[in-house]
């Protein structure tokens, strides 16, 4: 590096240092707290997986990973839950969002905030709450029949149905948003230009206004996804035990066995597998983004 | 395009209010076959929302809107086959130049052959051969400008419809695409229907001009026309500079504070009037007045030399203040000093004096 010579050139770039430290120490409180709770102990569970029970390196709880069918099933299952999860947020969200994204901004808002009420609420009394429902004299099953829309409860609790009711109804605002965002940035003049070069409002849609707001839409849909794979109480109380998920799966490992090992390692996988995904999709997302659609 | 296949445009007792709000009010309206017309008026005036009808975009509360014989007032926008120039180009951002002016082929089931065959002619028509791969935020400006026009005329509509398509561009640019699209126009020959709230624009481009004010055309007429003899006041200061002094005609002629005026033509009644002073148009005079002149004293308030000429504020008798350029070359007037100013018999234009000032 060549500094210029010059009067006040030392103490110019010192000043320059000296700023640049300040700025810099502001953020020194939350890094440190991040580093406390979340590197340490996160490293610390990546450690642990890489050793066996008499303390020595050890590809074990890998191994047995690969080895046990019952590990294998719970991926499965995670991965499967979270995809139908995604799949019906997308198939709900979507046209929700479009209609809100069609209001005035004051009604859209309003419906924004009904949207987000259910975040307001603690997570376990929502997944509780479901469960009051659902259940074989819960209010649905009790009107259903009342109203003669069928004739013995419906098994809407403690199996995949439950799990998927109670998650899709906590994702859905996660996948809601960013697609009423990117669909509110759409310039209505696009669809404008669509209709008077021919297009119907059908083929407008295909053609136009969903290509836009497809951004919106994987990013929703990528949010809902990953948040789906780490998932642990809405199964472990509407799935009544049948439904293990990955997160169930390494709760049984430590409550019932005590094994930290053994879950860490599904930890880690679980954080690699969602990184790859991250990292796949964000290439998606990139190339998405180089064919023009991220500018609207 | 052969200028017959253009089409007319005929509007009639066109109406629409937001509320109590009066966006168009009665407006009638007649485009010709082939004609480049032009609707000026300032922003609210309501041509906008006009040219957004003849495009599908807002609905009327009634009227009737023909595109040669046919009635299309009740017609869906992806119907009418007009083209269309949004004022910011609407260009899809996730389609390349040539998806985009390929867009209204594929919708009307042109083959990828012929389309791609149309799609370059309709480059080549805007200058921009070659460039079908580009995306579109590469382009600038002015680049987008041609490919929104591209992609409006590709599809060969008998009615090109412009909402200020050069407002974006800078001064030289939107200067040089006026003559572009002006020849643009005389090559293609479609009826073309142009928004703009730049006078200067309206009367470069314009076969004819549609002054548009609060809802009602003020004067539709040839950019001379419109300039040199407007028909009411809102027309005569929105296009151009002007000032305006109140006469008197009785029988025996035209008199401002006293002094006799001859005019280019005697008004019908007698009474008050207004007589419509462009700057451009006064002279200072020296000794020697010619016949055909009239002349009006004037006491000089300020001089401003400003390179190419001298900005001569100066008082008429009635104590409104004109303005007028004088050559840098000969001696400069001063504050205070008494000369006559010249108006062309044939440039001294009466406008009635209007009930009710809008």
């Amino acid at each position: 590096m060549s500094h210029p010579a010059g009067p006040n050139a030392a103490g110019l770039r010192r000043d320059a240092l000296v700023e640049r430290l300040t700025l810099f120490s502001l953020s020194g409180p939350a890094l440190l707290l991040v580093t406390m709770t979340m590197l340490v102990p996160v490293g610390w569970l990546f450690w642990l997986s890489f050793l066996d029970d008499a303390g020595g390196f050890s590809l074990e709880h890998y191994r047995r990973m690969l080895v046990q069918p019952s590990y294998g099933r719970a991926f499965r299952i995670t991965f499967e839950i979270s995809f139908i999860t995604t799949a019906i947020c997308i198939l709900l969200g979507y046209p929700l969002a479009y209609v809100l994204s069609q209001l005035p901004r004051r009604a859209a808002n309003i419906c924004m905030i009904a949207v987000m009420l259910p975040f307001w609420t603690s997570l376990l009394v929502r997944t509780y709450a479901w469960l009051v429902l659902l259940q074989r004299q819960g209010v649905i099953n009790t009107w259903g029949i009342k109203l003669g829309l069928w004739d013995t409860p419906l098994a809407l609790v403690h199996n995949l149905n439950g799990t998927l009711i109670g998650m899709v109804h906590i994702m859905l605002p996660f996948l809601v948003l960013p697609v009423y965002a990117s669909m509110r940035a759409i310039d209505q003049d696009y669809l404008k230009a669509a209709a008077n070069l021919g297009a119907s409002p059908t083929r407008a849609f295909w053609l136009v206004f969903l290509p836009l707001s497809l951004p919106g839409l994987i990013a929703g849909a990528l949010m809902v996804f990953i948040l789906c794979l780490g998932f642990y109480v809405t199964p472990a109380v509407l799935g009544g035990g049948k439904i293990t998920m990955v997160a169930n799966r390494i709760a049984t490992d430590i409550e019932l066995f005590f094994n930290w090992g053994a879950a860490s390692s599904l930890g880690v996988v679980l954080f690699v597998l969602t990184g790859m995904i991250l990292y796949l999709a964000s290439r998606i997302v990139r190339l998405d983004r180089l064919l023009g659609g991220g500018g609207a | 395009m052969a200028r017959d296949a253009a089409l007319p445009i005929a509007v009639r007792r066109l109406t629409k209010s937001y509320g109590t709000l009066r966006v168009l009010d009665a407006v009638d309206l007649d485009v010709r076959r082939g004609e480049f017309l032009t609707l000026l008026g300032p922003s609210g005036s309501g041509k906008t929302t006009l040219l957004m009808m003849l495009a599908g975009f807002v609905r009327p509360d009634c009227g009737s809107i023909a595109f040669g014989e046919r009635e299309v007032i009740r017609l869906a926008p992806h119907k009418r086959d007009v083209g269309m120039v949004f004022q910011n180009y609407a260009l899809f951002p996730h389609m390349d130049v040539a998806g985009n002016i390929a867009f209204p082929l594929k919708l009307r089931g042109i083959g990828k052959a012929e389309a791609l065959q149309r799609v370059e002619q309709a480059l080549e028509l805007v200058k921009l051969g070659g460039y079908g791969a580009r995306r579109i935020d590469q382009l600038s400006g002015g680049q987008r400008q041609r490919i929104a026009l591209a992609r409006a005329i590709v599809f060969e509509p008998r009615i090109l419809l412009m909402d200020e398509p050069l407002s974006a561009l800078d001064k030289q640019l939107r200067e040089h695409m006026q003559i572009e699209l002006r020849q643009l126009h005389e090559r293609l020959g479609m009826t073309t229907v142009y928004v703009t709230h730049d006078q200067r624009e309206a009367l470069t481009m314009s076969d004819r001009i549609a002054v548009i004010d609060q809802g009602c055309i003020r004067q539709i007429d040839t950019p001379k026309e419109i300039y040199e003899r407007p028909t009411n006041r809102f027309v005569a200061e929105f296009i151009g500079e002007s000032t305006f002094v109140t006469v008197d005609v009785d029988t025996a002629g035209c008199t401002f504070n006293g002094i006799p005026l001859a005019l280019a033509s005697q008004p019908a009644r007698k009474g008050p009037y207004h007589l419509m002073i462009r700057p451009e148009r006064l002279s200072i005079l020296e000794q020697s007045v010619s016949a055909g002149v009239n002349v009006l004293p004037a006491t000089v308030t300020a001089a401003i030399y400003q390179g190419d000429s001298v900005l001569v504020h100066a008082s008429l008798p009635d104590g409104t203040m004109v303005s007028v350029r004088a050559s840098a070359s000969v001696r400069a007037p001063v504050a205070g000093e008494k000369l006559n100013l010249g108006l062309n018999a044939a440039d001294t234009y009466l406008l009635p004096v209007e009930e009710s000032a809008a």
